[in-house]
């Protein structure tokens, strides 16, 4: 009769294909950048309610909390953020091009992925360059 | 296993009333977001190389504190919506994704909560 075999069965048979049998393609790659961004930006809000607490408190703390930002692995945070931020915010603008139905078609989907991650540099880059025009610190 | 379709253990308990909300407040928060985040490019311009003094100055200013209170809104709405959505793809236990979906709101509440103090203590006079 019928013994339980959920086991045996389950190792012959085949597996549907997944992620890894595809190549890469660039909208695919800015999708799972877009989840990762978002992400980083989620447990990123912490800096900014750390530094606005901080600047509450009084200004020995405000400077304290101020130098670690400062410091380089503080700049080089603070510079991952400014890159997370603007691509994720370019690709939510690319998913409004979707959600009105347009854009579908293969030649678009990859101008505006490619848009997304050279736009996140440029804009990234302009931000970091007007910074280090205003304070002369380089990241 | 049961033969019935999850929908028979639903019908009949009346509608979450909820439809389409999740997906149009993450737009909504979103297209705020757009807006603030050259807010906030703005202010972390201005507040470069700035003193205590200055950034309180600066922090003070009420058009300041109420792009940052609308910033700080929209952005933990946003976040909590989008985490959600992560959650609920990759975690399958059905308690462990309600604990983790639990500390998903109480994450963006305490953000919220956190900032919004922080901002109205520097507002009216810290």
């Amino acid at each position: 009769m019928a013994e339980p075999k959920a086991d045996r069965s389950r190792a012959e048979r085949p597996l549907s294909p997944h992620l890894q049998v595809y190549r890469p393609l660039i909208n695919m790659v800015m999708s799972i950048i877009h989840r990762i961004t978002g992400v980083a930006l989620y447990f990123g809000t912490i800096l900014l309610t750390w530094w606005l607490t901080s600047a509450a408190v009084g200004p020995d703390y405000f400077n304290y909390v101020s130098s670690i930002f400062g410091s380089l692995p503080g700049r080089i945070v603070l510079f991952g953020y400014t890159w997370a931020l603007m691509h994720h915010m370019l690709g939510g603008l690319r998913h409004f091009v979707w959600d009105t139905g347009r854009g579908f078609d293969l030649v678009t989907i990859d101008r505006l992925s490619w848009g997304t991650l050279i736009g996140s540099a440029l804009l990234t880059a302009a931000i970091w360059y007007s910074r280090l025009t205003t304070t002369g610190v380089a990241l | 296993m049961s033969m019935r379709t999850p929908l028979k253990s639903v019908r009949h308990l009346g509608s979450a009333r909820e439809g389409a909300g999740h997906f149009v407040l993450q737009r909504m928060t979103g297209v705020a977001n757009a807006v603030l985040a050259v807010f906030l490019v703005w202010l972390v311009a201005k507040l470069a190389g700035a003193d205590y003094a200055a950034a309180r100055a600066l922090l003070r200013n009420p058009f300041v504190s109420l792009g940052l209170l609308l910033l700080i809104l929209s952005g933990v709405m946003h976040m909590r919506l989008g985490m959600q959505v992560i959650i609920e793809d990759y975690i399958h236990g059905e308690g462990a994704k309600l604990a983790v979906l639990a500390l998903n709101t109480f994450f963006a509440i305490l953000i919220g909560v956190a900032s919004v103090f922080a901002i109205l203590k520097l507002s009216f006079g810290a």
